[in-house]
């Protein structure tokens, strides 16, 4: 198994790169996992999204979890919040499309216009 | 719902946001027995009578963003259809059980599914709830377990939070290293 030994020394590399960015200043993605959005398919979509930070190894991106948002009919849903606190509503989101939010929207500054909110409604 | 552990994932979700510090979630599987268990155990705010009369009811929910709360129904339907039962306990103050009951070889039982993932989707969660996992899994009589508590995980990242991605990689690994090991 995994030992809490491998963890301890994980954590010490993790711990020396937090202190280059304070996370305070970066973006927040936070997805719906309610039972709508989970039926949906927003467990795989939290993974990719996890997974793309960690193997592009971001600093400035912290990916959490909300509750049901209300529109259980655009599930899974994925809200971006910028360092400036602006809110983009990504709807019927794939885990294909973890990558995309990644390289346009975090890195690249740009929405990924095509799963906005509007285009759903 | 294709996997169980999604159910698994919906289910718990109710512990967490039910103000609990401990969300204990027991996985077991007996081939002997022809039975799979999963117990699911809270030390939230817990129900009185009359709520917990009501959340089998597709109708009842106590969210405000909509007016249906079919977590617990469908999980109670996947028991029945699979040949086994749903138990549910609670207690004001004191948390909230849930027993779901399963033929291991009913044909209509999904397969289990991506474990690693509601684990770390329940793990990372905002209210500072620790959960215990334990999965035994009896074979042949002599059943084997793989457990971990996040707790004991907390202790060792002192401060640095379990979403931080690269400790969401050992997570996984972590646990379906442990789980493999059962095999």
């Amino acid at each position: 198994m995994k030992s809490l030994e491998d963890l301890k020394r994980i954590r010490e590399e993790a711990a020396k790169k937090m202190t280059i960015r304070d996370k305070k200043d970066g973006y927040r993605i936070v997805v719906g996992m309610a039972t709508c959005g989970i039926t949906a398919g927003a467990r795989p979509v939290l993974n990719a999204l996890a997974e793309e930070v960690a193997n592009r190894d971001l600093r400035n991106v912290t990916v959490g979890q909300v509750g049901c948002m209300g529109e259980c009919a655009l599930e899974p849903i994925v809200e971006v919040y910028d360092p400036s606190g602006t809110r983009s509503t990504y709807c019927h989101v794939k885990a294909s499309d973890a990558k995309k939010i990644i390289e346009q929207h975090i890195l690249g500054g740009q929405q990924v216009k095509e799963l906005l909110r509007e285009n759903f409604r | 719902m294709n996997e169980l552990s999604l159910y698994i994932l919906d289910i718990c979700e109710n512990s967490i946001h039910a103000e609990s510090k401990n969300l204990y979630l027991t996985i077991e599987k007996s081939k002997i027995k022809n039975l799979l268990i999963i117990t699911i155990e809270d030390d939230g705010r817990g129900m009185d009578k009359e709520t917990l009369n009501k959340v089998s009811n597709p109708f009842y929910t106590t969210r405000t963003t909509r007016k249906v709360g079919l977590g617990i129904p469908l999980f109670k339907e996947l028991c029945e259809l699979c040949e086994g039962s749903f138990e549910i306990y609670s207690e004001v103050g004191k948390g909230t059980t849930d027993i779901a009951k399963f033929k291991l070889d009913s044909i209509d039982l999904p397969p289990l599914g991506a474990i690693d993932e509601t684990l770390y989707c329940l793990a990372c969660n905002e209210f500072d709830c620790d959960l215990h996992f334990k999965y035994i899994k009896d074979i042949d009589g002599n059943p084997k377990e793989f457990s971990f508590n996040t707790r004991e995980i907390k202790e060792v990242l002192d401060g640095i939070d379990l979403s931080e991605p690269s400790i969401m990689m050992w997570f996984k690994d972590m646990v379906n290293e442990g789980l493999k090991e059962l095999n």
